[in-house]
């Protein structure tokens, strides 16, 4: 798939946006690129970007997190570097934003800095196994109360429809005539679907940029494994 | 059976309480259990229920005493912190037989401890979750699917019984995404509540719901009836998974999330040839004694694996008369032990075994 300079992720809570930004983030700096991720997730203080710091240094990857990352302090507060985001030395930079309206105010301010880049898109991750936005229109209606928190547009869908461990080849075909059905109802590109690594091959011929993912974002008791 | 589809804990308790009839959520917000209440704040009105955000926990689950009275199916949600204001309704419900759900997404604590996963709440549930003789049904479930379950569950003994039901889950349980296969509403079975306020139109004699008797002779026997029920409950109720446990040396017990860890410990122990099994508690009120006096027929030792400071210890002890060594090991307010961890303890156990 292809990837702008700033590239923000929104997406509804669990349809694994934090996931998908990793694996983006990741594929770049395996290939030795320089990457930020800036977790702007202030709203939820479980499961998020900055999880994973170690992972995330371990690959070489700076990594901007809220100030109360990592601690139990419900302070809703950015950052001053997430403003260092913007310089050409940040290389490229994926914004992982929180899961709703709520979480998506914190990007708007920001918006004036990523509007006048010459390089971004604003991609939304979708997943047609998510209950709350199991039908198209609930997932655009979700996209819109999005926007207009974040003043930041989408530009694209990404179909990241997974059910788990569970996830067949026929589960990623079914998301991506969701994902094209939510792309057309909202205007907008088919920008990417995340597949499975250990079957994104046998795909390769029925969908098209295929971005394949591992799973980065691990439960406790799979610790070690 | 409807197709399987990814839901967050949160997410899936509400849901699965809607599928079970409960058209009535009185909360207020605390993480990490706000999801909870902010799904019920988007269905409810959608489907012609009550949603309401109360101005306290304490009112949230009187106006459940209030709805449950009235025969509906009545649900509240909050965090440790807020489950203590909800003790004083808790105990009146108890004392005025009314079925209800409420929902413990634990924390750490105690005071505003902190707002990631605990078990810390072990004794408030199981031991006094409101003043006076009583007992609440308490249910822990280890995913997201069978938080799913036990909600039907919960509801329909809730009726049976007459009496509140909780489900004890942690913050862990209640933020974590996966897949669930949710119940279709019409499998659902209601029980007759002939005892409810609805309204006698002048067709029957009056119903009281009442947790006021002004003559001792009259509380004791209403209490000791309670009791009768409650015995009857132990004998019946009681839920366990027992794993590996039939040739089980070592005996773990460990509920919620935090089995799934040990359980993860246990299949690395059984690789190395020790023999570990895990005894996972589904009700800790009943507290699923059988299932312990059959685990210390064979096992040498007991290790409890919990996160908090071992609440549950002594009520494994108990369980099999102090007839083997009954150790802990745990982590308190979100600090989540690993499967490395709890090895270690095992081989700690087995000694030179290992």
């Amino acid at each position: 798939m292809e990837f702008k300079r700033l590239n923000i992720v929104y997406g509804h809570y669990g349809t694994g946006k934090t996931n998908f930004t990793l694996n983006c983030a990741s594929a770049l700096a395996k290939r030795g690129e320089r990457v930020t991720v800036v977790d702007l997730d202030i709203v939820n203080p479980y499961f998020r970007s900055s999880d994973y710091h170690e992972e995330l240094k371990r690959l070489g990857i700076r990594l901007i997190a809220p100030i109360s990352a990592n601690t139990t302090l419900e302070s809703p507060a950015l950052p001053a570097d997430v403003y260092s985001a913007f310089s050409e030395e940040s290389g490229t930079v994926f914004f992982d934003v929180g899961g709703d309206d709520a979480g998506a105010y914190a990007l708007g301010r920001y918006s004036e800095q990523i509007l006048k880049s010459e390089s971004w898109q604003a991609l939304f991750v979708v997943n047609k196994f998510r209950s709350l936005i199991a039908l198209p229109g609930d997932a655009v209606s979700l996209m819109r109360e999005i926007e207009a928190a974040s003043h930041v547009p989408v530009t694209g869908i990404v179909n990241n429809s997974h059910v788990a461990e569970f996830t067949t080849p026929e589960d990623v075909l079914a998301g991506y005539a969701y994902a094209k059905e939510v792309g057309a109802f909202a205007g907008l590109p088919l920008a990417a679907t995340a597949v499975p690594a250990r079957f994104a091959d046998s795909l390769q011929d029925k969908i098209e940029n295929i971005m394949p993912v591992e799973v980065l974002v691990n439960l406790p008791w799979n610790a070690g494994k | 059976m409807s197709e399987r589809v990814l839901m967050k804990g949160n997410e899936a308790l509400a849901e699965a309480a809607i599928r079970n009839g409960c058209r009535h959520f009185f909360g207020y917000p605390i993480t990490p259990q706000t999801e909870l209440a902010a799904y019920m704040s988007k269905r409810m009105p959608k489907i012609g229920g009550t949603y309401l955000q109360a101005e306290s926990e304490i009112a949230a689950a009187n106006m459940v005493l209030g709805a449950a009275s009235a025969g509906v199916r009545a649900m509240t949600s909050s965090s440790s912190p807020g489950i203590s204001l909800k003790t004083e309704a808790i105990s009146y419900m108890c004392g005025s037989d009314l079925p209800c759900l409420i929902v413990n997404v634990q924390r750490g604590g105690p005071g505003l401890g902190g707002i990631q996963a605990s078990q810390a709440d072990y004794w408030q549930a199981t031991k006094a979750p409101g003043h006076g003789d009583l007992h609440i049904l308490v249910f822990a479930p280890c995913s997201v699917q069978e938080m799913v379950d036990l909600v039907g569950k919960a509801f329909a003994l809730a009726d049976q019984y007459r009496m509140p039901a909780m489900i004890l889950a942690d913050g862990m349980l209640g933020q974590m995404m996966e897949p669930v296969v949710l119940c279709e509403p019409g499998e659902v079975q209601m029980v007759e509540k002939p005892w409810a306020v609805t309204g006698h139109g002048g067709r029957r004699p009056h119903n009281i719901v009442n947790s006021l008797f002004l003559t001792p002779d009259e509380l004791e026997r209403t209490v000791k009836e309670r009791f009768e029920r409650y015995r009857k409950i132990e004998k019946t109720e009681a839920l366990a998974e027992n794993y590996m446990t039939d040739d089980a040396d070592y005996v773990i017990v460990s509920y919620g999330a935090c089995a799934r860890i040990a359980k993860s410990a246990v299949l690395a122990a059984r690789e190395k040839g020790v023999k570990v099994g895990l005894v996972r508690p589904l009700t800790l009120w009943p507290f699923p004694k059988q299932d312990l006096i059959k685990a210390a027929e064979h096992a040498k030792e007991f290790l409890c694996v919990e996160m908090s400071m071992g609440q549950m210890v002594d009520d494994v002890r108990l369980a099999i008369s102090c007839s083997r060594p009954v150790s802990f090991f745990g982590h308190t307010g979100g600090i989540i032990p690993t499967p490395a961890e709890i090895l270690a303890e095992i081989e700690k156990m087995a000694g030179g075994n290992a």
